[in-house]
Formats: structure tokens, C-alpha cells, sequence
């Protein structure tokens, strides 16, 4: 069966593509609500924020970028959990196929709806006014910190995709992982915060990966940052993979 | 008669079944079922809402597993040699499991892509004519007819002929042109030397059907045979003068057969052509 399991994954792969292709209202709606809150934050509250001799649509995008994220995989769970229902993920399991093909097609899908959802947000970005001087090595480490948290959130979507009892209850994980960059060093330094919330966003995985990120782009040396965010997206990824793996054969067996 | 190539044929009964057992926490579904269903015939396994009929076929399509007892299909041991079994099988679910999203037709190649078959493209069009949905096939699944997606459904599990098939309750929620349909669906698997197990909980379509009818109660088999022999168990049947009235069921069907022209299927869709002479020759 592992033969199979790379050609049966391509095919399963262009199935769930052609679901995102076919509705592509889901991934506007994953850039629409990150773009509001980066335009109300840049014209609405940006002036009141002082964030040194950073123009703030630089400073705040990473963080705008982890919210699209945390909104994208809310649909990767969404479009598990209609399979679940459907009957179509049985239908699979039962089918002379590498079973777990049927996931990674899942998985894939949901990093290439992300990436173009952060595309777009990223171009909105530029339109307003943000511009960054890194190279394209810089760049290339930005889109691997982001592709890697976003599969790490992605694995974390599968859990709810394959428990859910409803629709709500397979997207409404997603809030919280959205909320998580306010509570960071993505739109306000953490100086400015009281102690104990300052402690928590010090040390949440929002602002490791954020400033890492803005480092990147700023082509500022990201120090040790670097591999506390990683160190976050790689535990929550192998913490998530492993429940995900407990989930799928409770369904199988 | 010739013997087959006896490549992935293997010699026996398609399908047997020995004291399976499964529980879901305190609920003893199934408390040792035993059966056998002879190649090439249907078998119908008849039971209530909650008798354990999905249970038994998710057990034979390795979707879980049993708590004790064995099972065989196609010569394979569902626990042991799960993907031969899913080689073997084609599973058709409670709920008609097609892509919405995607059209009849590329329903049908994605699974036959699955199956790692030769020239998709030509077995799709090849089952989009053999379940008339030819004229539906680029029209995207979500639009059709309940009928049509059990149709779509059907065709979709044939795909790379399976030697046996497992039908869950292929007619619930269908309304009766769509069951007739399906009906003979299942006749024409039968005939090409499918075994289909089926699943309902309607008393005459075991009848219409099954060459053989088990009926499941409690988590136990309790009858197993054909019609003839389980008419056997009740007293011998005496002659009496009934009035004939027709069944709202042949009225429906003559009704709608004659008016019903431009049916929900719609256009070159000609799913009922069928149904009409069948109504019309009664």
C-alpha cells in the first residue's frame, strides 16, 4: 500500500483543491477579516501606538499574517468535518487506497489555501503602504517560519475536523488561535502591558514567531528568536500530530 | 464452464461471518452474529433502526473493529489482511457519500483514480450511461435528485468491479421511482456475478431483492433463508377472497409515470423510461 500512497495522495489532493478552487469565497473570507483588522489598526488606532522608527503597517504584519493563518485552518477543519459527515471519508477508508493519504490531502490543501490567502493579505499590505528591504534569502526564511506554523496549526485543525459533533464546534476552535496575536508583541510592544499579561505575551508563541518574523523583514538579526519560534511551531506541531493520529484511528477502529 | 483465473478469486462462500461481537461502552450491539452469503447472490440483512446492521458492514469494510469473533470476505480476514478486503469490497453508505462539490463525472474518475484503474475517463462515461446520467454527468453532484446521487453513489462503488458489494440501506429517504431504480441496479449486480450485501429495514425490498434474508434482532441473527423457507415458519397459508384494491404505491407510480414528463431528473436524464413501461404493463 505504500506505493499508493504518494500518487493517491496527488489524487486526493486535487480533490480538496478543486474544493477551495470551486469556492474561493472561503479563502477571501480567510484575508477579509485579517485585512479589516490591519486596516483599522493602521488608520484607527496605529497613530496612537508608538512603535519607535518602525512605520507601523511594518511593524504590525506578522502578527496580521498569524491571524490569517489561525482563520485559514478553521476551513481545513471545516472541509474534514463535511467529509466526516458526508460519508466520503468512509467511503475512502474503505477503498483499496494508503489510508492516511487521505489526511495529508487534507493537509497539503490547507497550506496551499494559506499561502494564497497570505499572499493576498501581503499585497494588501504593500498597497498601504508596507514596503521591506529584506532579500530574498530573508524572504525565503519568512515563508518557512509561516509554512511552518501554519502546517503545525493545520495538524491542531485536524483534531476538531475528525472530533467535531457540528459545524460550529469544528470551527469555533479557531478563536481563540485568533485572538492569541493581540495578546503578543504583534500590534503593541509588551513594555507597555502590565506585568502579568506581560508575562504571558513574553512567552506565548505568538511573539516569538511575530518578532522573528519582523526581524527577518526588517533585516534585523533575529538572535535566538528564531529557534524559540521554531522550538513552538515544532512542539505544537508534533503535540498536534500525535492527538490527531489518537482522533483518526478512534474513527478507523 | 471454464474456471476463472484465480488471480484474487478465492474459493468459499463471499462473505462469512462467525460470532461477531461489538459493544459501544455499555451497549452490547452485536452479541455473536454468524452468517454466510454464497458468491454472486444478495443477501439482505434485515433489522430495526439500531439492530446493528451498520455495525456488522462497517466490520466487513474494516472500518472497526469487532470485539471478538472473525470475519471473512473475498477469503480474506477483515482483521489480518484488511487491505486485501478493501480490495475486494465496494462500501455504499447510509448517506449517498458523493462529492458535492464535484461533478457526477469526476466523481467517478476520482474513484477510479483510487483504484488505480486504466483510462478513468472512459470507465466514468461508461458507468455515467449505465445509471442514465449521462446528460447530468459535468452538472455538479449537489444539484442532483436524491435519486440521482444514490445513482452516482451506486456507480461509484462499482467502479473496478469489486467482487461484493455492501449496500446500508440503499432506499432510505429515496422515493419510490428512485427506489425502483435502485432496485434494479442491484438486480443488474447480481446478474453480472456481483455479491451484494444490503442492509434495509423495508420488508419488501428484502422480498423484491434478496435471494436470501437474515434478520437481525437484538444483536443475534435470529431467522436466516430464503423467502420461501421463513414463509415456512408460519402456519400454511389459506385461501381466502380479498377485494384487490391498488396500493397507493401503484397509484403513485401510474400517476406520475404518465404525467410526469419532464421529471425532476431533468433533460436528457432518462432514469424513468423504464419505470414507465414497468407501471403501464401492470
Amino acid at each position: 500500500m505504500a506505493t499508493h500512497f504518494l500518487g493517491d495522495t496527488v489524487v486526493l489532493t486535487g480533490r480538496t483543491m478543486r474544493h477551495v478552487t470551486r469556492s474561493l469565497d472561503t479563502v477571501i473570507t480567510t484575508a477579509v477579516t485579517p485585512v479589516a483588522i490591519m486596516l483599522m489598526l493602521v488608520y484607527v488606532f496605529g497613530g496612537a501606538i508608538g512603535t519607535g522608527t518602525v512605520s507601523y503597517v511594518d511593524y504590525m504584519l506578522p502578527g496580521i499574517l498569524l491571524i490569517t493563518i489561525a482563520s485559514g485552518i478553521s476551513y481545513t477543519a471545516l472541509r474534514l468535518f463535511t467529509d466526516m459527515q458526508g460519508g466520503i471519508f468512509e467511503r475512502f477508508q474503505s477503498m483499496p487506497i494508503a489510508r492516511s493519504s487521505v489526511l495529508w490531502a487534507h493537509v497539503l490543501t490547507s497550506l496551499a489555501a494559506n499561502v494564497i490567502a497570505l499572499a493576498a493579505v501581503v499585497g494588501v499590505a504593500a498597497g498601504i503602504g508596507f514596503r521591506s528591504s529584506a532579500g530574498v534569502l530573508a524572504w525565503l526564511d519568512v515563508a518557512g517560519v509561516l509554512l511552518l506554523f501554519t502546517l503545525a496549526l493545520t495538524w491542531v485543525a485536524v483534531i476538531p475536523g475528525l472530533t467535531a459533533k457540528s459545524v460550529d464546534g469544528a470551527s469555533a476552535f479557531a478563536y481563540p488561535l485568533v485572538f492569541l496575536p493581540f495578546v503578543s508583541s504583534a500590534f503593541v510592544p509588551t513594555a507597555t502591558m502590565p506585568g502579568p499579561v506581560r508575562a504571558f505575551a513574553d512567552n506565548q508563541p505568538a511573539t516569538s514567531i511575530v518578532n522573528t518574523i519582523r526581524d527577518l523583514l526588517a533585516r534585523q538579526p533575529a538572535g535566538a528568536g528564531i529557534w524559540t519560534a521554531l522550538a513552538w511551531c515544532a512542539g505544537i506541531l508534533a503535540v498536534a500530530y500525535v492527538f490527531a493520529g489518537i482522533a483518526y484511528r478512534r474513527r478507523i477502529s | 464452464m471454464s474456471i476463472p483465473p484465480a488471480t484474487n478469486r478465492v474459493q468459499g462462500p463471499a462473505i462469512h461471518v462467525q460470532g461477531l461481537e461489538k459493544s459501544y461502552k455499555e451497549l452490547r450491539v452485536l452479541r455473536g452474529v454468524n452468517f454466510e452469503v454464497a458468491r454472486g447472490s444478495i443477501f439482505a440483512l434485515l433489522g430495526s433502526n439500531g439492530a446493528g446492521k451498520t455495525t456488522v458492514v462497517k466490520i466487513l469494510s474494516t472500518l472497526l473493529k469487532p470485539d471478538a469473533g472473525a470475519a471473512r470476505v473475498n477469503g480474506f480476514d477483515v482483521a489480518a489482511q484488511g487491505a486485501e478486503v478493501r480490495e475486494s469490497i465496494s462500501l455504499t453508505g447510509q448517506f449517498a457519500a458523493v462529492d458535492g462539490i464535484l461533478s457526477g463525472r469526476e466523481n467517478l474518475v476520482l474513484v477510479a483514480r483510487l483504484r488505480h484503474l486504466k483510462d478513468p475517463g472512459a470507465i466514468a462515461d461508461d458507468l455515467l450511461r449505465r445509471f442514465s446520467l449521462t446528460g447530468a454527468g459535468t452538472r455538479r453532484a449537489a444539484t442532483y435528485s436524491g435519486g440521482m446521487r444514490r445513482r452516482l453513489d451506486i456507480a461509484m462503488s462499482l467502479t473496478g468491479n469489486p467482487p461484493v458489494i455492501f449496500l446500508d440501506e440503499p432506499t432510505a429517504g429515496l422515493d419510490p421511482e428512485a427506489r425502483i431504480e435502485v432496485w434494479q441496479a442491484v438486480r443488474e449486480l447480481a446478474e453480472g456475478g456481483t455479491t451484494v450485501l444490503l442492509t434495509t429495514q423495508y420488508l419488501d425490498e428484502a422480498e423484491q431483492l434478496a435471494d436470501r434474508i437474515a434478520i437481525l434482532h437484538h444483536g443475534r441473527i435470529i431467522v436466516n433463508g430464503t423467502l420461501a423457507e421463513l414463509r415456512q415458519l408460519l402456519p400454511p397459508a389459506r385461501i381466502e377472497y380479498v377485494e384487490k384494491q391498488p396500493s397507493l404505491e401503484d397509484i403513485f407510480l401510474t400517476v406520475v409515470g404518465d404525467a410526469g414528463e419532464d421529471d425532476r431528473d431533468g433533460g436528457a436524464d432518462s432514469g424513468s423510461q423504464d419505470l414507465k413501461t414497468k407501471s403501464s404493463g401492470k
